[in-house]
């Protein structure tokens, strides 16, 4: 069972929850609940939770379902971040960097060639390293930031998951990148939306593999 | 008491509003105003002000990218 954080001022979650059930089942997770129960894998959507107020995460990451999500994640929970859950997941310390309005000062909205840099973290164990993967990315601050002594470690560590293809970053994060993980990799955020890239219909079915993978990490080890 | 905290971007990340501004400002004939920044300006009324470092620490201000700095009126 696959849980979808919703936040008042979510907007993505309905969709996440579709594109989840594509591969497993899932259900919605109100922000106000303290317990996780049942849930294998944890998708923290995108929107403008509790309006984006003083920065796009900051008050979201004091819900109570957050500090479930943060015990959750502590254990090695798989949980996945899009686009405001990756913000969110920067402000509550749980990944590292932070989003910054874009640098063009405009929402972008447009399909994105994203590239897989580390496929061995819970949503990006269904790929492999290079692979391309067309997302769509809507967003007003996706501008991720790390000071450079950030940077270097994260890329020493391989904790940057994903980058923007050349000449494809859509906003002017640093080094092109697209999403990162935690030390553990059972954390990843990125801003490109995989849900809304889960059908051929509408361009793209490529974000299903973000789900595959994290449906595949959270199945418990053969024996 | 009251205070007022300033929260700026801190030095070296680029600020868009702020180029935006700055790039704004000639064409309505103001001449010779460079590096402008935009922050944030909060007002806050505290019962103890001890505690308002470590409120900006956690919430009003996210130390990687931003600078604050506590005014604290009488």
């Amino acid at each position: 069972m696959i849980g979808v954080l919703q936040f008042p001022g979510s907007c993505d979650e309905r969709d996440a929850v579709l594109a989840c059930e594509r591969v497993a089942e899932a259900r919605l997770v109100w922000h106000g609940d303290t317990e996780l129960g049942d849930l294998d894998a944890v998708v923290i959507p995108g929107g403008f939770s509790y309006g984006d107020y003083l920065r796009a995460g900051a008050i979201a990451r004091f819900a109570p379902a957050m500090e479930a999500v943060s015990e959750f994640a502590a254990e090695g929970g798989p949980v996945l971040g899009i686009c405001n859950g990756f913000q969110v997941l920067c402000e509550a310390g749980l990944l590292p960097g932070a989003l910054l309005p874009n640098e063009g000062l405009r929402f972008v909205c447009r399909q994105v060639e994203v590239e897989v840099v580390n496929a061995r973290t819970v949503a990006t164990g269904a790929c492999e390293p290079g692979d391309r993967l067309s997302i769509p990315v809507k967003h007003m601050s996706g501008r991720w930031f790390a000071p450079p002594a950030l940077l270097a470690e994260l890329e020493a560590s391989d904790r940057i998951v994903f980058r923007y293809a050349r000449g494809e970053n859509p906003n002017g994060s640093t080094g092109d990148v697209a999403g990162v993980a935690n030390e553990r990799g059972n954390v990843v955020g990125l801003m490109p939306h995989p849900e809304h890239a889960v059908d051929p219909l509408t361009g793209s079915a490529d974000g299903l593999r973000l789900f595959e993978s994290l449906v595949r990490s959270a199945a418990p080890a053969p024996a | 008491m009251k205070a007022r905290v300033l929260i700026r971007p801190k030095e070296g990340i680029l600020d868009p509003q702020g180029k935006a501004v700055e790039r704004a400002l000639p064409a309505l004939g103001f001449e010779g105003v460079s590096h402008v920044r935009i922050g944030r300006m909060v007002e806050l009324e505290a019962e103890d002000s001890a505690d308002l470092e470590a409120l900006c620490e956690k919430l009003l201000a996210n130390p990687l990218i931003e600078d604050y700095e506590v005014l604290r009126d009488q």
